[in-house]
């Protein structure tokens, strides 16, 4: 069950992708983000598909496996499809009571999905192109020279590559207790919603034991190896931009002047298409 | 007969690029009332192995017969029933210790059968006795006050509770003291002896297999590659050392007094033995040369 998210998951791969510089990564995932809410008609979203297609394709990742990522967000995509296609006006296709159904509202949902999903594939290519501790030196130079956060950039990013170090770690360590307990019959997949969150107690807890038997453990191992904090601290990697991230540079300035371009292009919507037809 | 296994092949992770078959081509058929102990080395599919046994697992391939009947045949009822009749004890079972009270987390396994108050009790009191812990002094004891050692007895105590026909133990000695060992083997086979229970014993170490058990399986690479008693495993050395594992030191010295005194015989693994066997040959039966 805990296998198909794929967010946080490294995929391992020789690709142009995966050989950019973390921060890189990062700082243009951002600004894919930030691209994505700007687009507002359907000549924006088949540039940013075409493009996050073209990325998909050079990161030598099977497609499946990229789309596996969605999976476990189907139910809040489904969720803001009805929410939308049920409460944007326009003009009804079916209606009963205070539930209707509009054109406008079935683009609207359509277009906002599409969105969503782009968002969370755009997202994951991040994680799944950088390894964990890339990600996590590239948060640090990214947050260094921030003031306030900046002087526990350190601190912070040390927790987040530990807290990623651990999530196979603690997903096993489910899997192994559920046994255990699934073989001294426990039974967590029937019964109402009370008695399965009951069911969860002899997982969490000795989860949670665990979880801080580890902590304790780590911390005490780093000590012993003279850990104390980042002050003073040098890396054995130094972070450097090299000639492919400037391209990566470029092509998402390109990807901008595009995306926002398209804002201000008269395109008809989907609605106006199929009603001229 | 209580488990057999046909032709059963698990692959984890099947078509997805960190696809691994952990287990090929497994055959076996232990019966009741036997020992059998399984060994191996770390990723030979033991684990695997014996997670199929209660319907853990779900082979990717073949089938397990328990009393004859394919356990994956009926839906869900029948392997909490499965479960039952064949106690799991992982390794390091004190990690999945949750309640406030021994008494209680023990309770847990016949709880989740279904069974009347009354019942468990008994039940409760009579596994952590068999254990060789004292009911009335730790019974109302948190779990986490306790020993390693006797955590570690009290999660084996859950699983005894159920009344299992089959005890299956995965490294019960893992991380302990040799004498916490000793005495969860003690245990073990007293548990075998008296209760008739068929007990299947994953371990790492020669010394204690060869002790204990009626039978030894030895896996390696998700294979079997022999299953029969211990002295004509034991007798397989080069076999043995092939794969990375060792017969018992003893046997060892056996074989090097057989350099010098042909007729001792090679084909023991107890130390005791051992010990009679030496005297015979080397000492000429009692005279004590020390």
């Amino acid at each position: 069950m805990f296998t198909d998210i794929t967010i946080g998951q490294y995929y391992p791969t020789d690709s142009i992708i995966h050989r950019l510089d973390p921060r890189t990564k990062i700082i243009l995932t951002f600004v894919y983000i930030f691209l994505l809410f700007t687009i507002n008609n359907i000549l924006g979203y088949a540039i940013a598909f075409i493009f996050l297609m073209t990325l998909i394709a050079l990161t030598k990742i099977p497609f499946w496996y990229v789309m596996k990522g969605v999976k476990p967000l189907l139910a809040i995509i489904l969720f803001t499809v009805i929410i939308n296609v049920m409460m944007t006006p326009g003009t009804p296709i079916w209606q009963w009571g205070i539930l209707k159904i509009s054109y406008e509202g079935m683009e609207y949902a359509f277009l906002m999905s599409t969105r969503l999903i782009m968002l969370v594939i755009g997202t994951s290519l991040m994680t799944l192109t950088t390894s964990p501790i890339d990600l996590t030196e590239g948060i640090e130079y990214s947050i260094k020279w921030m003031p306030f956060v900046g002087k526990y950039a350190h601190e912070l990013s040390m927790m987040m590559s530990i807290a990623l170090r651990f999530i196979p770690t603690l997903m096993e360590e489910t899997d192994r207790i559920m046994k255990a307990q699934k073989a001294r019959g426990a039974d967590f997949e029937s019964g109402n919603l009370i008695q399965r969150a009951k069911a969860l107690i002899p997982i969490l807890v000795p989860l949670f034991i665990s979880g801080f038997r580890r902590a304790d453990e780590l911390a005490t191992a780093m000590e012993a190896r003279c850990y104390r904090g980042g002050e003073g601290r040098t890396r054995m990697h130094v972070l450097a931009y090299k000639r492919n991230d400037r391209v990566a540079f470029v092509i998402f300035s390109l990807l901008a002047v595009l995306l926002i371009g398209s804002r201000f292009t008269k395109i008809p919507t989907i609605v106006e298409l199929l009603k001229g037809l | 007969m209580s488990i057999q296994v046909i032709n059963l092949e698990h692959i984890y992770s099947k078509g997805s690029p960190f696809e691994y078959k952990a287990l090929t081509n497994i055959n076996l058929t232990t019966i009741k009332g036997e020992f059998v102990g399984l060994i191996g080395h770390t990723g030979s599919g033991k684990s695997t192995l014996i997670q199929h046994f209660n319907g853990l697992l779900k082979p990717t391939s073949g089938t397990i017969l328990y009393d004859g009947i394919d356990i994956f045949a009926n839906k869900k009822k029948s392997l909490k029933d499965l479960r039952r009749k064949v106690g799991l004890v992982f390794q390091y079972p004190e990690y999945q210790l949750f309640e406030e009270t021994v008494a209680k987390d023990v309770a847990y396994g016949p709880g989740n059968l279904g069974y009347d108050q009354e019942k468990i009790e008994s039940l409760v009191r009579e596994s952590i006795e068999l254990v060789g812990l004292d009911y009335d002094e730790i019974a109302e004891k948190s779990p986490f006050e306790l020993s390693g050692g006797q955590m570690r007895r009290v999660a084996i105590a859950g699983v005894l509770a159920m009344e299992p026909e089959v005890l299956i133990l995965d490294e019960p000695t893992a991380g302990l003291d040799p004498r916490g060992r000793d005495e969860i083997l003690g245990q073990i086979k007293n548990l075998h002896k008296k209760r008739k229970m068929t007990v299947i014993l994953v371990s790492h170490s020669m010394e204690d297999i060869g002790r204990l058990v009626d039978k030894i399986i030895v896996m390696a690479k998700g294979e079997i590659v022999v299953y029969d008693t211990p002295a004509k495993v034991f007798s397989q050395v080069k076999k043995l050392e092939a794969i990375g594992l060792a017969v018992p030191e003893v046997t060892y010295l056996l074989h090097r007094l057989k350099e010098t005194y042909p007729e001792i015989r090679d084909d023991i693994y107890t130390m005791e033995e051992a010990v009679v066997e030496i005297e015979r040959v080397v000492f000429k039966g009692g005279q004590h040369v020390h």
